[in-house]
C-alpha cells in the first residue's frame, strides 16, 4: 500500500489550494478528486469575486478568513500567473429606504477590517456606471473588491503543487477512513487503499458525508444552495463594476457583474436543495434572477444571453468557533481532538474563493500547533508559469508565436480565438486537461456566443489524437459524458 | 488552387468560401477584378455545403437537383480556371475599415494583407440552447443540428442513438432524416409555433416518408441527466408560447438536437465598422451590396438567412461585381499624376499633368504653346528625360497657334516608370 504524509480528499479550489501551499513542505502529499478534474463542484459555478469582507458576520471565522483571503491575492496572482483585478466593487442603494443599509455594512466592514470602505453618492454611482438603475440614492464603494478566475487559480495552483512534488489522482472515489483506534491511518477509494498519516477533509458539498465516516459532528450537514446565473455576449452589453444589491440576512442578493474575460453575468439566487448534484436550471429560478438583476441594471436585454448555469454552495450548519458571536453558519477549519490524524473543513461556502489561501495557510498553522515538523524544500518554486493565450497577445506577439509553433496558427474556437497550439499545451500540462470541459475551463472555449458549436468536433479530434485514443472515448466531463456514441457505419 | 506567396494587396478579398463567397469571388474575376483571394477557415472550399450530403441545390441556377458538395464543387472549378487564389484553413481576424486584413493559420502562419475591396461571406450561425434558455442540466448530448450533421456527414461518428429534435428548420428534419438511415431512433420532432418553419418538401421527405412523429405547440421544458442526456421533458405551450401545466411528458432520449434559428454571424463586420441591421442581424447593405463601410461588400447568409443556397450565390455574384467595380475604380484615383514639364522652346503644355492610368484606355493629345517660332520642319518630342516617348513632325511652329500632341496608348508602360514629360520643340 502506497503510504503518504498528507492525503486531500477534493480537488476544489480548497482541496487545489491547501496541496499547493503544503508543497512547500518536505511531504509525500496526494489529492484526490471523484471527478475527472479540478474544480467540477463548488469551484466550478460561482460569481468569481475576491470579495473585500464587509459582509460576513464579524467575529466569525468566516470574516477573519475573508479579510486576510483578500489581502493573498495580489501576490498569489503574480506567482500563478492567474487573472485578477482589483477593480473595487459596489453595494448599491436603489431608492432612499436603502441607504440606511449602507452605513451599517460600512460599519460590519470597519469591524471586520477592511480598509478602504467609502460611501458614495447616487450621482457619483450613476457616473462611474452609466448603466445603472436611474433611481439609485448611494453605493458603498469596497476598493479591495476584486474579480478573478476560479477554475484558472485551482488550476494553477494544483500545477504549481504538482510542479513542486504533489500527486493528483482523478476518477479516484473516497469511501472510507482505515483506523487504527481513533488514529486514521489511511483512506479506501475505488482505486485501492491508500495510507497516510493526515487525511484532510476538502470535500465541499461531501464534506459532512467524509466527516461522519472519521465519527466527527453527526451534527453537521451540509444543505446545497443552488444559485443560477446568465451570462451575457460582451458584445452586446458591457458593465465594467461589480454591483451588489443590499444584502439581505441570507444572501449577498442577485448581482450584476462582469467577469474577469469581460462578459457581463447576473445572478445568483438561492435555493436550499437536497440533491448534491443537482445543478439544473429552472425556470422560476432563471426569472427570479431576471427580475433581481433588473432592479440594478434595468436595460439588460434577453436576447443577449449567451448561456445559463447553475452552481451549488456548499452550505455548513456549524456554530462560530467565536463564543461571543451566535452564528450558525460558519466555517470549520479543525483539527478535531477526537480523532487523530484528521484535518477537518466543512461549509466552505461564499466568500470560499476569495478566503481560499487563507484557509490553506489556516490549515498548516494548525499542523504545527499539533507539533508536525514541516520542513520547507530548498527548491520549492513558487512560481507556476503561465502558458500563452494568443487572445491576450499583441499582433507582433502573436506573429512571433505562430512562427515559433504553427499549431498556435490555427484557431479551433472562434469566438474566443483558442487555438490549437494552446489545447495541446492544457492537454500536456502538469495537470492535464483530458476531457472538454476541462479544456474549456483552462481556455475558455466554447463560452462565447456559439457555446461550443464550431469547436466541438474539432476538440474531440485533437483529444483523440492527443491522448492517442479513439474519438468515440472522448467525453465532455468524464466517464459517462461520451460525445460520440458509434462510427456511422457500425451496428447500433 | 493554393498558394504559395500572399500579395501585399488584392482587388478583391472574399471572406469564406460558402455559396456566397465562390460567387463573389468568380463575379469579381469576371468583372475585372485583376487579383481576387479567398480566405476560408476551413481545410476545404464549400462552407457548409460540405457537410449537406442531401440533395435539393441547384435547381433554380442549373435547373438541376444536386447535392451539396456536388452544388459547391462547380463552382469551386470555375473560381479555380478563373484563377481566384485561395488561403484555407485560415481565420480571418480582423478587418479595418480601412480594409487592412489579419489572418492567422497553421499552414499560412500570420498574414497581413490589404484589400481594395472586401466581400464579407462568413455565413450564419446556429442558435444554441442558451439563447431559447431551456432549464435543465448540462450534460453530453445537446448539439446544434449542424454541429451533429458535420460529425455524421464529414466525421463518420454518430453523435447519439435516440433523439429528440427540438425545431422543424429545415436542418433539423434533414437530420431527422439522415440519422434515421443511420440506424439511430428518432423519437420526435418538436416545434413551438403552430406551423413548420421548414420547407414542406422537407417534411414530406425527411419526416412523413420515415414515421417520424412531428408535434407543434411543443417544446423542450427541461434536460434531464448530469453526465448525458436522459430524457427531456415535453410540454405544450399556450398561444403566448408558455407551457401548459400537465401537459408534461418525459421522452427517453440520449440526444437533443436544436434545430432553432440561423443568425448572421458578424463579428467581423463589427470590427470592421460596418453598421448591422438590428432585425435581420446583418450588415445594412445598398443596392450593390455595399456595407455602410465604403468598399466592404456582403454576401449570403451574413446579410440575411436565405432558404435557398441559390440565391446565396446569386447574391454572391452581385456582391462581387459590385467589389470588383469598386476596386477597378480605386485603382484608377490610386494611379499616379505625371507631370509635364515645357522644355526647349516651349511656355506651356496643358493638361499639366497626366494620370499614368489614363493610357491604359485611349490616347492622350496634350496641347501647347511655343516662346519663339521656328519657320522651317521641327520635331515636337516628348521624352521621359533620357528617351524618347513619341514625337511628331510640324512645318513650322509660332506663339500664336497651338500645337497639338498624342501621347499614345503603346506608351503606357513607358509613362509608369516616370513621373515627369519633357516636351520640347527645337531643331536639334
Amino acid at each position: 500500500m502506497k503510504k503518504y504524509d498528507v492525503i486531500i480528499i477534493g480537488a476544489g479550489i480548497i482541496g487545489c489550494m491547501i496541496a499547493r501551499f503544503l508543497s512547500r513542505y518536505k511531504l509525500d502529499t496526494l489529492l484526490i478528486e471523484k471527478e475527472a478534474d479540478v474544480c467540477m463542484g463548488a469551484t466550478a459555478a460561482n460569481t468569481a469575486i475576491i470579495h473585500a469582507g464587509y459582509d460576513p458576520v464579524p467575529g466569525s471565522l468566516k470574516a477573519e478568513m475573508n479579510v486576510k483571503g483578500n489581502k493573498m491575492w495580489d501576490t498569489l496572482a503574480g506567482e500563478l500567473n492567474i487573472p485578477f483585478e482589483r477593480r473595487g466593487d459596489y453595494v448599491v442603494a436603489i431608492g432612499e429606504e436603502e441607504l440606511p443599509k449602507l452605513e451599517e455594512l460600512m460599519k460590519q466592514g470597519i469591524q471586520n477590517g477592511v480598509p478602504g470602505l467609502v460611501l458614495l453618492s447616487g450621482d457619483e454611482v450613476r457616473r462611474r456606471e452609466p448603466n445603472i438603475n436611474p433611481k439609485v440614492s448611494g453605493a458603498l464603494w469596497a476598493s479591495t473588491g476584486g474579480i478573478a478566475d476560479p477554475f484558472a487559480a485551482a488550476v494553477a495552483a494544483a500545477e504549481n503543487a504538482v510542479m513542486n512534488g504533489v500527486t493528483i489522482m482523478f476518477e479516484t472515489v473516497f469511501q472510507d477512513f482505515i483506523m487504527d483506534g481513533n488514529k486514521i491511518v489511511g483512506i479506501k477509494t475505488n482505486r485501492g487503499d491508500f495510507a497516510s498519516r493526515w487525511v484532510i477533509n476538502a470535500a465541499g458539498l461531501y464534506s459532512d458525508e467524509v466527516m461522519h465516516k472519521a465519527g466527527v459532528r453527526p451534527e453537521f450537514r451540509i444543505t446545497p444552495r443552488k444559485g443560477e446565473y446568465y451570462v451575457f455576449d460582451r458584445a452586446e452589453i458591457t458593465i465594467n463594476n461589480v454591483l451588489f444589491p443590499v444584502p439581505t440576512p441570507v444572501t449577498k442578493g442577485i448581482l450584476v457583474t462582469t467577469t474577469i474575460h469581460g462578459n457581463t453575468i447576473i445572478g445568483p439566487n438561492a435555493k436550499d436543495i437536497q440533491d448534491k448534484e443537482d445543478r439544473s436550471v429552472t425556470r422560476e429560478g432563471l426569472e427570479e434572477v431576471w427580475n433581481g438583476a433588473l432592479k440594478l441594471v434595468p436595460k439588460l436585454e434577453l436576447k443577449h444571453v449567451i448561456a445559463v448555469f447553475a452552481g451549488l454552495r456548499a452550505g455548513g450548519n456549524a456554530p462560530s468557533p467565536n463564543p461571543n458571536i451566535k452564528y450558525n453558519h460558519d466555517y470549520v477549519i479543525e483539527i478535531p481532538s477526537n480523532v487523530k490524524g484528521f484535518v477537518n473543513l466543512g461549509g466552505i461556502e461564499s466568500p470560499g474563493l476569495v478566503s481560499s489561501p487563507a484557509i490553506a495557510t489556516r490549515v498548516i498553522e494548525l499542523l504545527k500547533d499539533v507539533g508536525e515538523k514541516l520542513e520547507e524544500k530548498k527548491d520549492w518554486d513558487p512560481i507556476r508559469p503561465a502558458r500563452p493565450r494568443f487572445r491576450d497577445l499583441s499582433k507582433e506577439e502573436q506573429r512571433i508565436l505562430v512562427q515559433n509553433d504553427p499549431r498556435y496558427g490555427r484557431i479551433v474556437c472562434r469566438c474566443e480565438s483558442v487555438t490549437e497550439g494552446e489545447i495541446v499545451a492544457e492537454i500536456h500540462a502538469p495537470v492535464p486537461a483530458k476531457t472538454y470541459d476541462a479544456i474549456k475551463r483552462r481556455t475558455w472555449l466554447g463560452t462565447g456566443r456559439c457555446q461550443g458549436g464550431f469547436d466541438t468536433p474539432r476538440v474531440v479530434e485533437i483529444l483523440a489524437r492527443e491522448l492517442g485514443v479513439p474519438p468515440t472515448q472522448i467525453t465532455k466531463k468524464g466517464p459517462g459524458s461520451e460525445f460520440l456514441k458509434r462510427r456511422t457505419k457500425d451496428v447500433a | 488552387m493554393s498558394l504559395d506567396r500572399v500579395k501585399p494587396i488584392y482587388d478583391v478579398v472574399v471572406i469564406g468560401s460558402g455559396p456566397g463567397g465562390l460567387g463573389a469571388a468568380i463575379a469579381a474575376k469576371k468583372n475585372g477584378a485583376d487579383d481576387v483571394l479567398i480566405i476560408e477557415r476551413d481545410n476545404e472550399l464549400g462552407g457548409i455545403l460540405v457537410q449537406c450530403i442531401h440533395n435539393g441545390f441547384g435547381v433554380e441556377i442549373f435547373k438541376e437537383d444536386l447535392p451539396g458538395p456536388l452544388y459547391a464543387h462547380r463552382f469551386i472549378q470555375e473560381a479555380n480556371s478563373l484563377g481566384v487564389e485561395v488561403l484555407s484553413d485560415t481565420m480571418v481576424l480582423d478587418i479595418t475599415p480601412l480594409r487592412k486584413i489579419t489572418a492567422v493559420g497553421k499552414r499560412a502562419g500570420f498574414v497581413e494583407l490589404e484589400a481594395r475591396a472586401i466581400v464579407l461571406a462568413m455565413g450564419c450561425r446556429e442558435r444554441t440552447r442558451a439563447q431559447i434558455r431551456i432549464p435543465g442540466t448540462r450534460p453530453a448530448g445537446i448539439y446544434t443540428a449542424g454541429t451533429a450533421q458535420r460529425f455524421v456527414n464529414v466525421e463518420g461518428y454518430m453523435p447519439g442513438n435516440r433523439f429528440v429534435i427540438l425545431g422543424s428548420g429545415d436542418i433539423g428534419m434533414i437530420m431527422a432524416r439522415r440519422l434515421t438511415l443511420e440506424g439511430a431512433k428518432v423519437e420526435r420532432v418538436l416545434e413551438i409555433m403552430p406551423f413548420l418553419t421548414g420547407l414542406t418538401r422537407n417534411y414530406v421527405q425527411c419526416l412523413l416518408d420515415y414515421n417520424i412523429p412531428l408535434q407543434l405547440r411543443h417544446t423542450v421544458s427541461r434536460i434531464l441527466g448530469n453526465y448525458r442526456v436522459e430524457a427531456v421533458e415535453a410540454v405544450e405551450v399556450d398561444e403566448n408560447w408558455n407551457p401548459i401545466p400537465g401537459t408534461e411528458e418525459i421522452i427517453p432520449c440520449d440526444t437533443l438536437l436544436l434545430s432553432v434559428g440561423l443568425i448572421p454571424e458578424n463579428e467581423l463586420s463589427r470590427k470592421a465598422g460596418v453598421i448591422l441591421d438590428p432585425i435581420t442581424g446583418g450588415p445594412v447593405v445598398d443596392e450593390s451590396m455595399q456595407t455602410s463601410v465604403s468598399g466592404i461588400f456582403a454576401a449570403g447568409n451574413v446579410v440575411h438567412v436565405y432558404d435557398l443556397v441559390d440565391w446565396v450565390t446569386e447574391a454572391g455574384f452581385l456582391a462581387g461585381k459590385s467589389a470588383a467595380k469598386f476596386a477597378v475604380e480605386m485603382k484608377k484615383g490610386l494611379s499616379r499624376k505625371v507631370k509635364l514639364v515645357a522644355g526647349a522652346n516651349v511656355r506651356y503644355i496643358v493638361p499639366q499633368y497626366l494620370d499614368s492610368e489614363s493610357l491604359a484606355e485611349s490616347d492622350q493629345r496634350i496641347q501647347l504653346r511655343v516662346v519663339r517660332p521656328i519657320e522651317e520642319k521641327v520635331w515636337v518630342e516628348v521624352t521621359d528625360g533620357e528617351h524618347l516617348i513619341t514625337r511628331k513632325l510640324e512645318r513650322y511652329v509660332r506663339p500664336g497657334e497651338i500645337v497639338t500632341i498624342k501621347i499614345p496608348k503603346k506608351a503606357y508602360d513607358e509613362v509608369q516608370k516616370t513621373d515627369k514629360l519633357i516636351v520640347r520643340v527645337a531643331k536639334s
